[in-house]
């Protein structure tokens, strides 16, 4: 398995976009940009005035990920996890997130960034358990798959 | 929380919808820029004991730097540009269901490396792995909004 490369410029420009994109949905719209929040209120309310402005930002993450594939098809990677173990990942995200209302873009980035106690508590927590994960995984399982 | 039909709310839901286009566009092209759509740089930050890949912290640093300041501005400003009011989170309680969602996150996350935003902007670039993530994200969304609210204590909102 190759080392993970360590990329300080890339990711650092990568994460002032993120929030320069978070700012234009709070200054423009006046929303949250945490993808689990409007993921979610799309699928418990898919009738609400809100879910156009809901759907086209979801659209917009996926038409990146299109783009990208002309630009840099490298940038995106796939999981060493096995389709069993991706399923399962999947729906403890899905309801995890749900239940603690909020992911890494949520709490991590705009809830932190506004000074959230309850997404301060939320991201080190996640990191905690994610830590935790990977150490079992990796250290304890010997690459579980 | 919602208001009326007013003049303004007309023409409103266009210009929502572009700024949230964007947004979306703008947020996927830094994930694909940050690495963060590669999730061996995801679980390379979370394997601390293993060969350590701190690029993700440096995501973090940007985008809050960046937001930080977006919502300083925000509070000063009475609406934003293009919508009639600031849609803060109205919870503010720390409770078990923030506490066990969160942790139940990240054990998901670190079994794959995958994270809401990060696996839609690989589904739109075609990531069978992402695909696969993804609709049981989805099926556990469903599975929350079956079960969620009579999870002690309930949702208030």
């Amino acid at each position: 398995m190759p080392m993970p490369q360590f990329t300080p410029i890339p990711s650092l420009l990568g994460g002032l976009l993120i929030g320069g994109a978070a700012s234009l949905l709070l200054l423009g719209g006046g929303r949250i940009a945490g993808v689990s929040g409007v993921m979610g209120s799309t699928i418990d309310d898919p009738r609400s005035v809100d879910g156009g402005w809901r759907r086209t930002f979801l659209l917009g993450l996926v038409l990146s990920g299109l783009a990208g594939l002309a630009v840099s098809p490298e940038a995106v990677g796939d999981s060493h996890a096995s389709t069993p173990l991706l399923v399962l990942s999947g729906l403890l995200v899905g309801f995890g997130t749900r239940l603690g209302d909020g992911c890494t873009s949520g709490h991590g980035v705009c809830g932190t960034a506004r000074g959230s106690a309850r997404s301060w508590l939320a991201t080190c927590v996640f990191m905690l358990t994610g830590g935790l994960t990977v150490f079992a995984v990796r250290h304890v399982f010997g690459g579980l798959r | 929380m919602s208001q009326g039909p007013t003049d303004a709310s007309e023409t409103a839901p266009l210009a929502m919808r572009g700024v949230a286009l964007i947004s979306g566009l703008m947020f996927g092209a830094g994930l694909l820029m940050s690495g963060m759509t590669r999730p061996e740089k995801v679980i390379g930050f979370l394997d601390v004991t293993g060969a350590w890949d701190p690029s993700l912290a440096f995501v973090m640093v940007g985008a809050i730097a960046v937001y930080s300041l977006a919502a300083m501005t925000a509070r000063r400003q009475i609406r934003p540009c293009w919508a009639d009011s600031f849609h803060w989170p109205s919870t503010l309680n720390v409770d078990a269901r923030l506490v066990g969602g969160s942790a139940l996150f990240g054990v998901g996350w670190g079994l794959a490396g995958y994270c809401p935003g990060p696996a839609l902007v690989s589904i739109g670039a075609g990531s069978v792995d992402a695909a696969w993530f993804g609709g049981s994200m989805l099926l556990g969304m469903l599975v929350y909004r079956a079960t969620g609210s009579t999870i002690d204590p309930p949702l208030t909102d």
